[in-house]
């Protein structure tokens, strides 16, 4: 195929750290299919043969489900202090910096009002491209006021998360965003606000032990990995094979933790669906 | 009391120790006391000195030392009619999590802890004090019998994480926690959080929302252990030192950072050198907690459970 030559330079395969860089052709991880950017936009990020779900952020999120012209992020500007003075290989301070500028975004969340199909939601919605979407002060902060803001404006709020869990640089503070966040649904719970959680890949550690489980609906994207200890630290610790499926979403929804799998398709669809039922 | 197990940094301590053992026992024939009195006073002085300037990671040591009390220890030396509940109601009793009424003086409590075990066949027996789901869901079910008792919960936490297992996540680790955090953050009797040993990351937070957060002086509390923070940051298990150090997982770091609201003194030497006095001392300890927190009204101690950890994070707006 003479075009596949010609722009080898710009074809791009899906890479762990980003799934979809900025070039013209995109190469479906799971079934090599390859397909034009706008192609792909224009099937709500999914592969157009095998519907295989590539990993997106907020902005890709936000402008699957929020009505055009409805949204207000809010609390853009808040950044971590690195509390702890912490270093490893590089001082967080530096790290928190350098990927500010790397990924245009200033923590792993980011938090809006909007509309859904006329609805109000107060929607937060993670970056894995941030820190593996680490939470840490910022993302704890954050859900918080969110949560605060739909208790005010008396209208759903809608959580996204993508996560390998708690920001280590942060220690024990990080550890105490679950506190926070999960104490704080429980006000929004005592309020009869609903709270719709869509896990996606991966939530795991930090996020799934708070927060993203605690959904009066749990909700997930199709084959996303979603547990407290990853496959790996599982295997290591307990020298098993895993079983097939382990730790997916549709090994969720069979152990009965999730309520139902959505594809990003209909995602809009549903949740408006659901919004629409419980109002 | 015995010493089976030596840490490096404890032994100019403990050989002195012996030392003036082998001279009392010498007393009978000889008149030593002149040499006792002199060891005695260097021994004090070299405990000072290693105990004042202890790394983060020999506090990490201390907080596993083999022969440190744990939960039912510290259950047994401060209180009295202890009867313990078993199972969660749902799969199981999972024996990683102990926990029953008792009285501390004449206070009925809730009490519940993570078990650690001292051998190879009760570390079996516990998991090594790493809760399945089961532990948590059982935990809930005994705050709930406070909540409804109207008795204040005493939490003892003790452990290296959660148990990473295929049936542990099958069965829902992650929302056994969450859930346990969500409804700890809400439950309306006070509760009173110590960490008594290892305070290893959503394992330990999972037993660890309260309205008094205590810290027994060599202990460790994070989001990770030094070792998993050390592969992971790293990318090798030889930076576990410099993770301690960076963690800020001390006693004293967590009540800088207002994570913790009290350390609880241990003996000279370490809560395992002497179980007794370690359990007298948290004891006290819990005295005065319970007293402060029951004056406190009901809506007022959880107003104030809410935004004490609410308000924990740095950031700029
Ligand atoms: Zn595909």
């Amino acid at each position: 195929m003479a075009w596949f030559k010609r722009n080898k330079e710009n074809i791009q395969t899906e890479t762990p750290k980003q799934d979809v860089p900025d070039g013209m052709w995109i190469k479906c991880p799971e079934c090599s299919e390859l397909m034009h950017r706008k192609q792909w936009e224009a099937n709500s990020y999914l592969c157009i043969k095998c519907d295989h779900h590539f990993r997106i952020g907020s902005s890709e999120y936000f402008k699957l489900i929020i009505d055009e012209d409805t949204l207000k992020e809010f609390d853009k500007k808040m950044k971590s202090v690195d509390p702890l003075h912490f270093t490893d290989t590089k001082p967080y301070a530096k790290r928190i910096d350098d990927t500010i500028k790397k990924t245009d975004l200033h923590d792993a969340i980011r938090t809006a009002t909007g509309e859904i199909n006329g609805k109000d939601v107060v929607i937060a919605c993670m970056d894995f491209d941030f820190i593996g979407g680490s939470m840490g002060s910022v993302v704890g902060e954050k859900i918080s006021r969110a949560i605060d803001k739909a208790i005010k404006n008396k209208c759903p709020l809608i959580i996204i998360s993508s996560s390998g869990g708690a920001r280590m640089m942060e220690g024990a503070i990080s550890l105490m965003q679950l506190a926070k966040t999960s104490a704080k649904l429980a006000k929004l719970d005592e309020e009869k606000i609903p709270y719709i959680s869509l896990l996606t890949n991966p939530t795991t550690g930090g996020a799934s032990a708070s927060y993203a489980m605690l959904g009066d609906f749990n909700i997930a994207e199709p084959k996303a990995l979603i547990a407290f200890a990853g496959p790996r630290v599982v295997k290591q610790a307990t020298g098993k094979e895993l079983p097939k499926g382990f730790q997916k979403s549709e090994f969720l929804l069979e152990h009965g933790f999730i309520d139902f799998i959505v594809n990003r398709k209909d995602l809009k669809q549903k949740l408006s669906q659901l919004l629409g039922l419980i109002s | 009391m015995a010493v089976n197990t030596m840490l490096e940094f404890e032994r100019p301590v403990i050989e002195m120790e012996q030392k003036i053992d082998e001279l009392r026992k010498m007393s009978d024939t000889l008149d030593l006391s002149n040499e006792i009195s002199k060891l005695e006073a260097r021994l004090k002085e070299a405990r000072k000195k290693i105990f004042s300037s202890l790394t983060p990671w020999q506090i990490v040591q201390l907080a596993r030392h083999p022969e440190r009390p744990y939960t039912l220890d510290y259950i047994y030396l401060m209180t009295e009619n202890f009867i313990e509940l078993h199972g969660d109601r749902y799969y199981g009793d999972d024996k990683a999590v102990v926990g029953g009424f008792a009285s501390i003086d004449d206070q009925t409590v809730m009490i519940i802890g993570q078990q650690k075990g001292r051998d190879t066949k009760s570390n079996l027996y516990r998991n090594f004090g790493m809760p399945n789901p089961e532990g948590y869901r059982k935990a809930l079910r005994l705050m709930k019998l406070a909540e409804k008792f109207n008795k204040p919960v005493i939490t003892l936490i003790d452990t290296p994480g959660a148990f990473p297992g295929i049936e542990a996540e099958e069965r829902g680790q992650a929302e056994a926690i969450a859930k346990n955090i969500f409804e700890m953050s809400r439950l309306q009797v006070p509760i009173i959080v110590v960490i008594i040993g290892e305070g290893a990351s959503g394992g330990a937070l999972g037993m660890g929302v309260g309205d008094r957060i205590l810290m027994l002086q060599y202990c460790w509390y994070s989001v990770i252990s030094p070792e998993s923070c050390s592969q992971i940051l790293w990318r090798s298990w030889d930076f576990k030192e410099q993770a301690a150090e960076a963690l800020k997982l001390t006693s004293q770091d967590m009540l800088d950072l207002k994570i913790v609201d009290r350390i609880v003194e241990e003996p000279e030497g370490g809560a395992h050198r002497d179980h007794n006095q370690a359990a007298q001392l948290l004891k006290a300890a819990l005295l005065e907690e319970i007293e402060i927190v029951s004056k406190i009204k009901k809506d007022k101690l959880l107003d104030n459970r809410v935004k004490k950890f609410g308000e924990m994070g740095y950031f700029k707006d």
